[in-house]
């Protein structure tokens, strides 16, 4: 029996526009509205929306609040304040990756995690096991939307103040209340707006009026790939290291969290192999599960809009991770050509 | 731009989604609209090489969009005569005029009574009603 998708409050809104409705980690979600080559064109030059409201939010709050996710996540969050947010990593004993996250710090004593929608029960289950007296881990996905608006010119279409990535503040969009976090996962300028729930349309519709273009999954992945994120699920998990996907940034490996002392041999002794970034030299497109020659495999893989050319990540051994290198991959039975680049893959700075 | 939803009636069919104009001994091959819509934008076409035998019903090339690969499953058996480099220069010239333009491949048919086997346009609208 097929399970019973779960929708956003944006269901009825997407199906309006004319979106494809595809099953996404449970969810039935956008995967594009007029095209994604388009989608990621507006995202790359001008601005797009994209409806992730899908993923999930927990909240971590109370006197030890820094202290159970000290424990818990790799990086220091003694280095942000209230306002402002860490990209950071929930790890488990083997050093493996359970999900990737950005924490918003709201206050001294109180922290909202948003967390990949395939992993938000996993999540809140591994940290509410966890709860350290004085702590408290709530699940409180169902209650908000949250709205990416990214793109040179999102900031601007909004009428939001310029501000610093990776901080937040209250605002409101026509009248709408948000948060607005200064966070995405398309490698440009802009935010992502956390709702009320019951808030969502409204604030679409006037993202909508404000000229920026709806865009779905489709894009989403494309533009993750050119800026050279993860995805957790297929370029991270719980079976690889951060070092070795390239996350040691992630990782304060002078305090203890979970997982840390087998990190730290990692890194002590070099990760064997390594998750890198490459470029097709030929007319190929590279996808997730192809065999790199001489040990390797492809996690994701895709056609670059902004490049027009075939690209992709992937782990090959440590000997191969140089960039410039060049990679052999196994293209269904044929074999092609591409070189190892360095991060990203595409800028608009070049 | 994506053409709008147009199934020529001088054209035979596959169910697969691809169509064949006959001319004589040769024939065009391509996808049709259906198949272009449902893959989305494309972005690579895999060509067989000039001079290769394809065969009814198999796959003879893929063509890919962001998302999806797709086999191009050949509607009658033949000899390879030409490709089209405009396609696999710019694939999405499919999605812009899939009957025209966007042709695929050319083949001299080995069976040109295999085309009595192919669906007309009438028969093709059919299958895509039941699908």
């Amino acid at each position: 029996m097929a399970q019973t998708l779960l929708r956003t409050p944006l269901h009825d809104r997407h199906v309006e526009l004319g979106a494809r409705m595809v099953p996404f980690a449970g969810w039935e979600m956008p995967v594009q509205y007029e095209g994604v080559i388009q989608e990621h064109r507006a995202v790359r030059t001008d601005a797009g929306v994209f409806d992730v409201s899908h993923m999930g939010e927990i909240m971590v709050e109370g006197p030890q609040a820094t202290v159970l996710l000290q424990g818990l996540l790799s990086n220091d969050l003694d280095r942000i304040g209230p306002g402002e947010a860490q990209y950071t990593l929930l790890t488990n004993e083997q050093g493996g990756i359970v999900d990737d996250l950005i924490a918003y710090r709201l206050g001294e004593f109180r922290y909202l995690l948003v967390v990949n929608a395939s992993n938000r029960d996993t999540d809140f289950r591994w940290m509410k096991e966890r709860e350290i007296r004085g702590s408290e881990v709530t699940d409180v996905s169902d209650e908000h939307a949250l709205l990416a608006v990214q793109g040179p010119n999102a900031i601007e279409r909004l009428g939001l103040p310029p501000a610093k990535a990776f901080t937040f503040a209250e605002a409101a969009v026509d009248g709408i209340d948000a948060m607005v976090n200064r966070t995405g996962y398309t490698g440009e300028d802009g935010c992502e707006l956390l709702c009320m729930a019951e808030d969502a349309v409204a604030l679409f519709d006037a993202v909508l009026a404000r000229g920026v273009v709806p865009c779905g999954l489709g894009a989403r992945d494309t533009l993750r790939l050119e800026a050279c994120y993860p995805l957790h699920g297929n370029d991270i998990g719980p079976d690889t290291d951060p070092i070795s996907a390239a996350l040691g940034w992630t990782c304060a490996l002078a305090k203890e969290f979970t997982g840390v002392e087998v990190i730290r041999r990692v890194k002590e002794e070099g990760p064997a192999r390594r998750l890198v970034p490459f470029v097709m030299e030929e007319r190929a497109i590279p996808r997730h599960g192809m065999t790199i020659e001489g040990g390797g495999e492809v996690t994701s893989g895709t056609h670059s809009p902004m490049l027009d050319i075939g690209i992709g990540m992937g782990y090959v051994p440590a000997a191969q991770a140089a960039s410039g290198t060049e990679l052999a991959i196994d293209v269904r039975g044929k074999t092609r050509t591409a070189r190892v680049v360095k991060r990203p893959i595409y800028s608009r700075e070049g | 731009m994506a053409a709008a939803e147009t199934y020529p009636d001088d054209l035979k069919y596959h169910e697969e989604h691809d169509w064949a104009r006959v001319d004589g001994d040769e024939a065009v091959l391509g996808i049709t609209w259906f198949a272009a819509d449902a893959l989305g934008e494309l972005v690579h076409f895999e060509p067989p090489e000039t001079g290769a035998t394809v065969a009814k019903d198999a796959a003879y090339g893929e063509v890919e969009s962001v998302k999806a690969v797709s086999d191009l499953i050949a509607p009658l058996s033949g000899e390879v005569l030409e490709v089209n480099q405009k396609v696999v220069d710019a694939p999405e010239t499919v999605n812009e005029d899939p009957y025209g333009e966007g042709w695929l491949i050319r083949i001299r048919l080995s069976d040109p009574s295999e085309v009595d086997g192919l669906l007309d346009v009438l028969a093709y609208k059919n299958v895509l009603a039941e699908s």
